[in-house]
């Protein structure tokens, strides 16, 4: 078997996800459209709020993917520190436009969905507050990168920043844990039967989750392929002014 | 076919409406940029070798 190591070549990277990117593109597509159809259109309401249930299959899928995408940036920014492979580094900046997205969709339900049922869109409650924390970072996160001129430097420090930043996304995960305290309920997904949503929105739930991964990484393949390329053009370009 | 949604109808709508939208909107703009991109690599690449 290779080494995980070969995809830190860029010319092997886009090799293989060439190879990749079709099959989990379509598989992402289906498995979306599949899980917001079951959901929206053949799930019942919930007997305590109704129809607007049917906002979890874009809530949580979404929420989950805010924090994840930032922990997989976290691995990426961590390589790149440890190993300086840039693909690591690329790979991480690729992902944060499509995790602030996720967060800002986990933001717009979530007060979509607060409105009816806690009465407000908003709330300064722990888990609320670092979810808007971590889109800030997200936001800062994509500035450094624009702004910083020097490629190694900016990934330099966007590593940094992330190391930072992923402490509001863990903060952001279990802060109804830590604080016991605000509006905002626990997981929704559990092993706790007690917990753990009900069957009946739990599957259509699991299948969104998977388009939603899915999503996240065919759009991290498709877009650290053009960081690739991009890196590569300004290089060349490079090159050529000097000499 | 539309399920009823209720009190909840411009809630619901209104997050599916949003969240696609915003997923549409990257996933469009990743298959553009890239497209962009990977002609413009290629460009750069056969003026270099043009050049020799």
């Amino acid at each position: 078997m290779a080494s995980l190591w070969e995809y830190a070549n860029p010319r092997k990277f886009i090799t293989t996800s060439n190879r990749v990117l079709p099959w989990v593109g379509a598989l992402a597509l289906t498995s979306l459209s599949i899980g917001l159809v079951w959901g929206f259109f053949f799930t019942p309401e919930d007997y305590r709020q109704g129809a607007s249930v049917k906002i979890i299959y874009l809530h949580v899928p979404a929420a989950l993917m805010a924090i994840n995408a930032w922990l997989m940036m976290l691995v990426g920014s961590l390589i790149w520190l440890v190993r300086r492979h840039h693909v690591s580094a690329l790979a991480a900046r690729a992902a944060a436009p499509v995790g602030a997205v996720m967060t800002v969709i986990a933001l717009v339900t979530g007060a979509l969905w607060g409105q009816p049922i806690w009465g407000t869109w908003w709330v300064w409650d722990p888990r609320l507050t670092s979810f808007l924390i971590l889109f800030l970072f997200y936001l800062g996160y994509m500035a450094l990168w624009s702004a910083v001129e020097d490629g190694d430097t900016a990934a330099d420090l966007t590593s940094v920043l992330c190391l930072v930043g992923s402490v509001f996304a863990l903060l952001s995960r279990y802060a109804v844990l830590f604080w016991n305290q605000g509006l905002h309920q626990g997981a929704s997904l559990s092993l706790d039967k007690e917990e753990n949503v009900a069957d009946v929105f739990y599957l259509p739930l699991l299948v969104c989750i998977a388009g939603f991964v899915l999503l996240f990484v065919a759009l991290v393949l498709l877009r650290t392929q053009t960081e690739i390329r991009a890196r590569r053009m300004r290089a060349l370009l490079a090159r050529e002014r000097m000499g | 076919m539309m399920p009823e949604l209720g009190k909840y109808a411009v809630e619901v709508l209104s997050s599916y409406g949003v969240s696609l939208a915003l997923l549409g909107g990257l996933g469009a703009l990743s298959v553009v940029r890239a497209g962009r991109v990977r002609r413009q690599l290629a460009a750069l690449e056969q003026r270099i070798r043009g050049n020799g």
